[in-house]
């Protein structure tokens, strides 16, 4: 699928120096997303996942190696990579339609134009009827909805999400996880999607990457050969069955690891 | 006292809804209806001008010390119609609105700033916070001695007494941003000064708001404080004045036109941040 990839992680660590010992976040992260590829990264919690997204924001810098995207190393953040985060990132002072028009005003627009492509991306994400709701009057998946139509309104290169449906409920999070895939097949785009949901990695990607405990490393690859588009009946297919089980034992014996290990132990 | 049982009135007779009704306002953390609430607040105020009234009547306590609801309201009335209390009113909110805002104007920057950089913390917080716990009343000759006993004197005792503490109000509201807000700004591109002005201070300043508010009452405070110890107009003047021919009832008077005029300059600021912050209502 990664012809010439989109991004790609080179010998990647991250120490976090401590007072009386540095933990060791990532050790030695070789990965690669394809142009248009959607890509999860799972594994245990602390493992150092979210650290691996920051670090591809340009949120954080990595201790060793390096970041490339479009074959120039990332540098810091910029506009060429939207984020959505699992807190809603919504500025409570502003509509749905305003928090998306926020997200434009870095683009040489008219305030018509921005407006208009605001809209455009609330649609896509089925909001259009809220565009003058504040956030305090949207549930929390609406809320990450505005936020993933804010993230695409001024096309990024790269799309990173960070658990971005980490907080819903069950129902919510299946129903977000549709949507993003439907908005991904029509709008496509390379993501790197965090998260400790199994079931939610395979549905949602072409590839699951599986990280060990902290330090994290990649574990193993797996391709989701599933058809497109997905829907939720899929779910119970043997297919995603089989693929499911994979995932899953890969990340059980880390956290079954994870737990012999006392929290917080750097090793 | 006598409105103890009126209150209580509607709850033998109730029936069972009633009853829970009045369990849901006494449970931690339950709702209240706003008449029930209205209603509870207006009737203490009644109580305790009920037990002044009454210690006055009965003569349990000398006029000279306490005079009665009526004598007090009585020499307010007289202060009104010869206009001194208007005189002294105004002169008073003159001083405190010019004092807090110089300490406003000053502490907002200031704060935003430290809050922001941990550069300009460390710089400015212990010193701040070191300032802070002097006394104010201590200041009080040191600044007579700076700038005599005028209108200058008046705003650098408020000024000493708001700013320092605003400056750390301002700073931890400004630290309450949540860093995935100034994290979405870069993501966005934004230059440092573009997060400060469209992302901290929009997200802090209804706390900001609320510090003022909250610091606007110590500058009343400090500014009677002031007006007590050295001045020749004033609401504290007059109280102070009024001490020296032993007229309770002036003193008392002015107390409570301090109190009124407090609770009037919170609940507009509080009007003003409902109209300001509609968002946060709801939060």
């Amino acid at each position: 699928m990664a012809s010439t990839p989109k991004v790609e992680v080179r010998s990647l660590s991250k120490v976090f120096e401590g007072g009386d010992h540095d933990v060791t976040a990532l050790s030695d992260v070789d990965m690669t997303l394809g142009d248009n590829e959607f890509v999860s990264l799972i594994g245990t919690s602390g493992c150092g996942k979210s650290t691996l997204l920051s670090i591809v924001a340009g949120l954080q810098e990595p201790s060793e190696g390096e970041v490339v995207l479009d074959g120039e190393e990332v540098v810091g953040p910029g506009r060429d990579r939207g984020l959505v985060f699992q807190s809603y990132t919504l500025f409570p002072w502003q509509t749905a339609r305003a928090n998306v028009e926020f997200a434009l005003r870095g683009e040489k627009l008219s305030k018509g134009e921005r407006t208009k492509l605001a809209r455009e991306h609330l649609a896509l994400v089925g909001l259009e009827q809220f565009e003058d709701s504040y956030p305090h009057q949207l549930s929390g998946g609406m809320k990450q909805r505005v936020a993933i139509a804010r993230a695409l309104s001024y096309r990024p290169q790269v799309l990173l999400m960070d658990e971005p449906f980490g907080a819903l409920d069950a129902l919510t999070r299946g129903m977000m996880q549709e949507l993003l895939t439907r908005v991904w097949e029509e709008h496509k785009i390379t993501v790197l999607f965090v998260t400790h949901d199994v079931e939610e990695a395979v549905f949602v990607s072409d590839r699951v990457v599986v990280m060990t405990n902290r330090p994290g490393k990649i574990k193993e690859e797996i391709p989701i050969d599933l058809p497109r588009p997905r829907a939720h009946e899929m779910l119970s297919s043997p297919e995603f069955g089989e693929l499911y089980g994979r995932v899953l034992e890969s990340i059980r014996s880390e956290a079954m690891a994870a737990d012999t290990v006392p929290a917080g132990a750097s090793r | 006292m006598e409105r103890g049982p009126a209150t209580a009135a509607p709850r033998s007779p109730a029936p069972r809804k009633r009853r829970r009704k009045r369990h849901e306002m006494l449970r931690i953390g339950g709702g209240i209806s706003t008449p029930w609430f209205i209603g509870i607040a207006v009737a203490v105020f009644a109580l305790l001008l009920g037990v002044w009234w009454l210690i006055t009547a009965t003569e349990m306590v000398e006029p000279l010390f306490l005079p009665s609801p009526s004598e007090v309201f009585e020499s307010l009335r007289h202060q009104i119609q010869n206009g001194q209390l208007w005189d002294d009113a105004r002169v008073s909110v003159y001083r405190v609105l010019i004092g807090f805002a110089l300490a406003t104007v000053m502490a907002i920057p200031i704060g935003v700033l430290i809050g922001t950089y941990r550069v300009w913390e460390a710089a400015v917080e212990p010193l701040v916070d070191f300032i802070r716990y002097m006394p104010v009343v201590a200041f009080v000759p040191l600044t007579i001695l700076w700038s005599g006993t005028g209108d200058t004197q008046k705003f650098l005792i408020i000024w000493i007494g708001t700013f320092f503490q605003q400056v750390l109000l301002i700073m931890d509201n400004v630290k309450r941003v949540p860093m995935d807000y100034v994290n979405l700004g870069y993501t966005l591109g934004l230059k440092d000064r573009s997060i400060l002005a469209r992302i901290i201070i929009p997200s802090s300043a209804p706390g900001i708001w609320d510090s003022m508010r909250i610091s606007l009452g110590w500058a009343w405070t400090w500014l009677v404080l002031a007006e007590l110890v050295a001045a020749t107009s004033g609401l504290g003047y007059r109280i102070n004045t009024a001490q020296r021919y032993f007229e309770t009832d002036l003193i008392i008077g002015y107390i409570l036109v301090l109190g009124c005029l407090g609770l009037i300059f919170d609940q507009v600021m509080k009007f003003l941040s409902r109209r300001m912050f509609k968002y946060e209502e709801a939060r």
